[in-house]
């Protein structure tokens, strides 16, 4: 298999919301030696019947192909759709950082997250957490930025992803 | 009963009893005594008392493959479940229909290393179309409705039920198939229109076209078959079947070429490599099926027909796919074909059958048969003299695996659907003598044969045990080459004759193994013994196994070796002795 057109794909798959599911899916993934790149997964229904999995993959066109066929044998999945061939989409990643430093270090670190618009939610005599909101490549670069600066610890939501527009996806 | 109110086990059987199930092969345990209560209790569901777990899963997938019906299973919790996963895997290799049902440790003890827990849902995940493990009574009849569905809908498989003991005792109402609301899961039935309209243009214009039918076909239904049989007959095109869909079209057809594949004939696989436009039907591009991917049929244009979407377009790209059940996107073709009664290319057609015959005219299949008193039994001769004895009578064939198992796909013929069980996707020794047994249970006044190698009986030779108990007149055909022969013929082939443990010494001897169950045992060793012994075996009312000692080094062709195209097809061993074997085919199986 070539590596030339490898794609990465945004899937937003709608799921009843029951034990076992985010394994059948997992299991899925890794028994047919298929990427993740992230995954998250939260209820989404007023009932909390459905579960929404937000995940992002890549591969050849045909491994997609078959990745979004595989997923919707799964008896509860209840319906796949592939964002990134469906249209413009918003992709948004949420993520804690902690950094621990001092002196000069310290004021750079909180330069540079007011560039970025990063949140100050914990304070202490030698550390900050910062909150951050973005696409995937705004957290990566501050994480650059961050590393520079002292010891970082990450915590990283995965990417969520929702199409622009008034069209949902359980209407394409 | 007031108001359908019944314990766990009760509404399990009713569950059963209203899906239509008259017989469950199982084997008792701790786990599972309140649900072996209550088939005491009742007579409407007969129980099979297996001798091994795997024994029980194969039983019910040659019951299940001969009637087209669902099959069900009960085993206990821990190694009762984990004894079933290879049958499990075999049946959804292969889209059989199954309902496992396994005893587990009460509720309260999941997760605590409890006797005999072990974590079936997680353990059989990858080797079922889905499974449950139900928590709550009140799930218990909504689930056992639901697996009959997802079972026997869309691409057929196995599905596991976990039961809990508490949950089999605890009490609620019962509700009927008819009570319980289904959810979203469904497959696409009837193919695109549009599609089916591109595809009969193609095929109407076609100048060197194939039918390349496979197992879906079967699993559709006897109605897809003729579907089928009915389409190639009108339109005059060759066909070929998989092994797993030998019987979908009768063999007696001058238009069948025979199977395709690793060993299916000559004319099948240069047929499919030279072909313009391939029509495949209810088969999936099975590594065996295609040989090397990147030489596949490479000139043709190419329709698939098939229930599952993720069987499109996964080996191989297509041009025309058509997602729906086989009978159904057959029955809408056929009523095109008709309304357009197109013109077919018949010159070209003629052109093509001629390059066909020619191809057939090689004879791939032959062999060397002698009756001097030194010559021994050839295996496919065995074979042969078994079809043209026992082809007048409805007679179903079931297979081990290895060189016999090819032998029997190529020279056995089936006129009709569901008389050939074989495991073909995962190729599990061991599944024939069970499975021929649940053939048995199915059809009780056939005739039954395990053709079998003496290597893969001794996977499941405890079900002798289940065939005795039952008095089932299951006739074991061992074509007896003392060797692991698939093995020894590629080690012969690709490892320079190393024999590495592929001899078996230490076997029984399969008459007195027979009559210690109280069988009839019985033995050819030389070729003019074959017909009686074969007429012997036929004509004895009770199970027989028949010892055939063939020749120990014969091997399998044609073949196609690892990893190579349909064209590079070995016809024999003299052409095969120099290496063809490539370094990437080297590491395939
Ligand atoms: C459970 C299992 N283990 C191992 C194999 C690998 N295997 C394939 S064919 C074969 C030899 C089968 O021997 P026998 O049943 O005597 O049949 P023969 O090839 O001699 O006709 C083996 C070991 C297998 N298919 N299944
Ligand atoms: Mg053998």
């Amino acid at each position: 298999m070539t590596n030339d057109n490898i794609e990465r794909h945004v899937l937003a798959v709608l799921v009843d919301n029951e034990p076992g599911v985010l394994a059948r899916v997992v299991g899925l993934f890794s028994g047919r030696g298929y990427n993740i790149e992230s995954l998250t997964v939260a209820t989404v229904s007023e009932d909390d019947s459905a579960s929404r999995i937000n995940l992002v993959t890549s591969g050849t066109p045909m491994i997609i192909e078959q990745i979004k066929a595989q997923l919707e044998r799964l008896v509860p999945v209840q319906k796949v759709n592939d964002l990134t061939e469906e249209g413009p989409h918003v992709e948004n990643e949420f993520a804690l950082i902690k950094i621990k430093n001092s002196g000069p270090e310290r004021r750079e670190a909180l330069r540079i997250a007011d560039i970025f618009r990063a949140r100050v939610v914990d304070t202490a005599v030698e550390s900050f957490v910062f909150s951050l909101t973005g696409s995937p490549e705004k957290i990566a670069s501050f994480l650059d930025l961050m590393r520079n600066l002292g010891e970082v610890e990450i915590a990283r939501s995965g990417v969520v992803a929702i199409k622009r527009g008034k069209k949902t996806v359980i209407e394409t | 009963m007031s108001d359908n109110i019944m314990s766990g086990a009760d509404i399990v059987i009713k569950a059963l009893a209203d899906q239509g199930v008259e017989v469950i092969f199982g084997y008792p345990g701790g786990a599972v005594l309140p649900l072996y209560d209550a088939i005491f209790k009742q007579n409407s569901i007969r129980h099979i008392l297996v001798r091994h777990e795997q024994g029980a899963v194969h039983m019910a997938e040659g019951y299940a493959r001969s009637t087209g019906k669902v099959g069900v299973v009960l085993v206990t919790s821990g190694p009762g479940a984990t004894n079933a996963v290879t049958g499990l895997t075999d049946a959804l290799m292969d889209s059989v229909p199954l309902i496992c049902l396994t005893g587990q440790v009460p509720t309260h003890l999941i997760g605590n290393d409890a006797f005999q827990e072990a974590d079936t849902t997680g353990i059989t995940r990858p080797c079922t179309k889905h499974n449950y493990l139900v928590k709550h009574v009140d799930e218990l009849s909504g689930v056992m409705h639901e697996a009959f569905e997802v079972a026997k809908s869309g691409r057929p498989g196995p599905v596991v039920i976990d039961l809990p003991k508490d949950v089999q005792f605890a009490e609620s109402k019962y509700l009927s198939p008819e009570e319980i609301s289904q959810r979203h899961y469904f497959d696409k039935v009837t193919g695109d229109s549009e599609k089916i309209s591109e595809a009969i243009e193609l095929i109407a214009t076609a100048k060197k076209p194939i039918f390349y039918i496979g197992g879906g076909c079967i699993n559709s239904g006897t109605a897809a078959c003729k579907a089928i049989a009915d389409l190639v007959r009108i339109t005059g095109y060759p066909a070929t079947t998989t092994l797993m869909g030998l019987g979908a079209i009768p063999s007696s057809s001058p238009q069948w070429l025979g199977m395709l594949g690793m060993h299916g004939t000559y004319e099948a696989n240069l047929a499919m490599h030279g072909c313009d436009v391939m029509i495949a039907v209810g088969a999936r591009f099975d590594d065996r099926v295609t040989g090397r991917i990147d030489a596949f049929s490479p000139n043709s244009k190419k329709i698939h027909i098939d229930i599952d979407p993720s069987s499109i377009n996964k080996n191989v790209p297509v041009e025309i796919p058509i997602i729906g059940d086989v009978g159904e996107v057959l029955s809408q073709m056929l009523k095109i074909w008709d309304q357009k009664a197109p013109n077919v290319d018949s010159k070209a057609l003629k052109k093509w059958w001629s390059e066909i015959d020619d191809w057939r005219a090689v004879n791939c299949l032959k062999y060397d048969q002698g009756h001097e008193p030194n010559d021994t039994i050839k295996p496919q001769y065995a074979i042969e003299r078994l079809y043209e004895l026992t082809k007048d009578k409805e007679t179903f064939i079931t297979t081990e695996v290895g060189q016999h198992q090819m032998w029997a796909a190529q020279f056995y013929k089936f006129e009709k659907p569901n008389h050939w069980m074989t495991s073909g996707g995962l190729g599990t020794m061991g599944y024939g003598l069970p499975s021929a047994i649940g053939v048995q249970v199915a059809h009780p006044k056939s005739l039954v044969i395990d053709i079998a190698g003496e290597g893969s009986t001794m996977m499941n030779i405890q079900e002798l045990g289940t065939m005795a108990q039952y008095n089932l007149p299951v006739k074991v055909f061992i074509i007896n080459n003392e060797w692991l022969g698939m093995v020894r013929q590629w080690q012969e082939l690709l490892h320079g004759g190393r024999y590495a443990e592929s001899y078996s010494a230490g076997l029984p001897d399969f008459i007195k193994l027979a009559e210690s169950y109280g069988m009839t045992g019985m033995r050819a060793t030389h070729p003019d013994e074959v017909d009686d012994v074969i007429r012997r075996m036929v004509d004895e009312p009770g199970p027989v196994i028949a010892d055939i000692v063939v020749s120990k080094e014969e091997n399998c062709f044609p073949m196609i070796p690892g990893g190579a195209a349909h064209n590079e097809i070995l016809l024999g061993l003299n052409e095969s002795q120099e290496q063809t074997q490539s370094e990437d085919g080297m590491v395939l199986v």
